[in-house]
């Protein structure tokens, strides 16, 4: 992450429509990294704080979807030149049918063997998204690439003077709400929310009743690892994907997740909502490491006093 | 001697002189000197995979930051060695002779006031054990006085390793950045980049990884090291037996922590330089690995783990660099779901009741086997097998107890 200037204004006297510009832009870069962070951390709600699952992999199911957006561009530019300004809503299909694809696999041959041992599992995925990036190497090259974007995703848009607003980071803003809705929705108001809901509440009771518990739990990885396809097709708008781009997000999801409190939803909104928004705030003082130093420490001194993070589920343990 | 008896069964013994032969005899006779600094190197990851085996094996706690303490020991060593190479007279070209030189290149004019107690040998060895203990005190001590536990603390671990990271490469000026400390030559005046100070340093390694054996085993034999067992197992129990769980917990990682330490400052040494690529999370986990593969209940197999992963590691980046991260991958994966216990559980299940049966029956006999069930703490790796589910106390199997 390369240190931004300071923005220094010492000594200049700045009109009052200056600093309601720097305050808007930064409120706004604030809300890019809140809907990074949150499209980052909603795959892994699901699976890391409904089913308990430490999946290290997590950030490569991301960088599978990066790759197909990448994959996508490069056959429509070949292929269909035409359809370019359209291609990217079917590619992040397709990223989510692939990420998806993948999750299904890997829990089945791997995940499933070791719901009971949690810290296992952290290893045993780990070695996974070690496989999996030396897989995108061979395949893709070790170099980053990134596709070519639709025309109308690149540039920025001014409601007025002295103030531009990227459309990629309000691209990412609004695909960020549409699936954090549908997450929602699909948890509390769908027949598949219901049965993961209650086989994590009580799993043995679940089975007494009829939810075939191991299908709901193949179902549930693979939709969080289908979210994080999605969330990597969307970084693709900011950034270039590598084969090791996945593991530079994980820490921070896991922190969204854990910080938010695993089993709350709601909790990984407000968490990723206050980590972008005291890093960026602290990258106005401060570098930009720096600022993420600060930041990274206030969530560990956080959690050490509050270990069940910012909304606590209320679970009989 | 009798007293000895009664902490170290013929067994043990056998197995820390097995490695002991192996490490100070055959392998100086049969490597060159480049090699054998290698394997030197690798022991002092050594260091970590036994602190490990008593952290994660014994204690059931498994920490992903293992590299910040192995770092952090090696910083206060290399910090030490970079200000005894920097002295006014070999820095003299710098526009601030007698500082270190990333430090002039970064424009600073005089040594912040912390390097300033790495001047003395005495002071950097004592925060080589030291710094990493009080870190790992101040974490583990916030953090089990609170009954965090499992993923969570594994998770958390991994953030330090982050932030650690970040703070090292961020702070160039202060601390080299993403090249590190390096260019290391002298200890008081005495070059450790001859051959010979490299033999003597291997052995000095040598000498400390088999005295931090012996320690481990030590505490193993104690009643302390039944309860870290006991507590692994159903910490609860323990809990309402009326111990005070964490105090155990906070010892166990401080040990692990003042290990990695030691691990680290012999790193620097051998190797002649410290960076931040040796403290991340990755780093931290291939650690763990280390231990995975030697078996997470043995000390001597930790070692030889260490030495086979590293061994691998070197050959097949060296030969077929792009196979080694799927080996490695396998490797997880597979130690993870085929060998729970690693190679010393292959050893114990396979190797040793053919040895026993030979050597066994005319000699030995006042040893009474102990029922694998109600004494485990007296049959490492075999004892416990993490593929057997146990009955579980809470709903997920994870997560800091609501206290």
């Amino acid at each position: 992450m390369p240190d931004p200037p300071l923005p220094v204004h010492e000594g200049v006297s700045m009109t009052a429509a200056e600093i309601t510009n720097i305050v808007m832009m930064q409120g706004f870069a604030g809300l890019s990294l809140f809907s990074v962070l949150l499209l980052m951390g909603l795959g892994l709600a699901i699976i890391f704080g409904q089913m308990g699952v430490i999946n290290m992999a997590h950030g490569e199911f991301m960088t599978i979807g990066a790759y197909t957006i990448f994959l996508c561009s490069s056959l429509t530019q070949t292929y269909a030149p035409s359809f370019m300004p359209y291609y990217f809503f079917v590619a992040i299909v397709t990223a989510f049918i692939l990420a998806f694809a993948f999750g299904w696999l890997a829990e089945w041959a791997l995940i499933r063997h070791l719901y009971r041992r949690p810290l296992d599992t952290l290893l045993a995925t780990w070695g996974l998204s070690l496989g999996m990036q030396q897989a995108f190497r061979s395949t893709f090259g070790a170099k980053e690439v990134s596709p070519t974007l639709p025309e109308w995703l690149l540039g920025s848009w001014m409601p007025h003077e002295g103030l531009d607003i990227p459309i990629n980071g309000l691209f990412v803003m609004g695909l960020t709400l549409l699936v954090t809705g549908g997450v929602f929705l699909m948890l509390y108001r769908s027949r598949w929310g219901l049965r993961v809901r209650a086989t994590v509440a009580n799993r043995t009771m679940a089975n007494a009743i009829g939810i075939n518990t191991r299908k709901t739990d193949r179902m549930t990885f693979a939709i969080g690892c289908g979210i994080a396809g999605v969330a990597g097709a969307a970084f693709t708008t900011i950034g270039s994907t590598g084969p090791t781009s996945g593991s530079l997000y994980i820490v921070d999801a896991f922190l969204v997740v854990t910080f938010g409190g695993a089993a709350s939803l709601l909790g990984t909104v407000a968490s990723a909502f206050g980590i972008a928004q005291t890093q960026s705030v602290s990258e106005f003082f401060m570098t930009g490491s720096m600022a993420r130093v600060l930041t990274l420490l206030l969530i560990i001194s956080i959690l050490m006093i509050r270990p069940q993070g910012l909304f606590a589920a209320k679970v009989r343990r | 001697m009798t007293r000895l008896r009664t902490w170290l069964t013929s067994s043990d013994l056998a197995g820390i002189a097995v490695l002991a032969l192996v490490i100070v005899v055959v392998l100086p006779l049969s490597l060159d000197i480049f090699r054998l600094n290698l394997v030197g190197k690798y022991l002092s990851y050594a260091f970590v995979a036994v602190g490990l085996v008593m952290l994660w094996g014994y204690g059931g706690i498994l920490s992903l930051g293992q590299g910040v303490f192995f770092g952090l020991g090696g910083y206060a060593m290399a910090m030490f060695l970079k200000l005894e190479a920097s002295d006014p007279e070999s820095t003299k070209i710098q526009s601030t002779p007698g500082i270190p030189d990333f430090m002039d290149w970064n424009q600073l004019t005089e040594l912040p006031f912390w390097w300033e107690p790495f001047r003395h040998l005495p002071v950097s060895l004592i925060a080589v054990l030291l710094v990493p203990t009080i870190l790992a005190f101040i974490v583990g001590f916030a953090m089990f006085k609170r009954r965090v536990g499992g993923v969570y603390f594994a998770i958390i671990t991994q953030a330090v390793a982050l932030v650690l990271t970040v703070l090292i490469i961020g702070r160039q000026g202060y601390t080299g950045g993403v090249n590190g400390i390096t260019d290391l030559k002298t200890m008081l005046g005495w070059d450790i980049r001859t051959d010979s100070a490299k033999y003597i340093l291997y052995f000095v390694t040598c000498a400390l990884l088999i005295g931090a054996i012996f320690l481990c085993r030590w505490i193993q034999r104690t009643k302390l090291g039944t309860l870290l067992l006991a507590m692994r197992d159903k910490e609860d129990r323990v809990r309402f037996s009326g111990y005070d769980v964490a105090n155990f917990k906070v010892f166990a990682f401080c040990l692990a922590a003042m290990l990695c330490g030691v691990g680290g400052a012999l790193f620097a040494l051998q190797v002649g330089f410290m960076s931040a690529s040796f403290v991340g999370i990755v780093p931290s986990i291939e650690m763990v690995i280390f231990a995975a593969v030697g078996g997470r209940m043995s000390l001597v197999g930790a070692v030889y783990g260490t030495l086979l992963v590293n061994f691998g590691k070197t050959f097949f980046s060296e030969s077929f660099p792009q196979l080694w991260l799927f080996l490695m991958a396998a490797l997880f994966i597979g130690v993870v779901m085929a060998f729970p216990n690693g190679l010393a559980g292959l050893y114990n299940d396979y190797v040793k009741p053919r040895l026993g049966r030979k050597r066994d029956l005319p000699s030995e006999p006042p040893e009474p086997k102990p029922l694998p069930a109600t004494t485990p703490s007296h049959a490492p790796a075999a004892g416990w097998n993490p593929s057997v589910p146990r009955p579980r106390t809470d709903p997920k199997g994870v997560g800091p107890a609501v206290a």
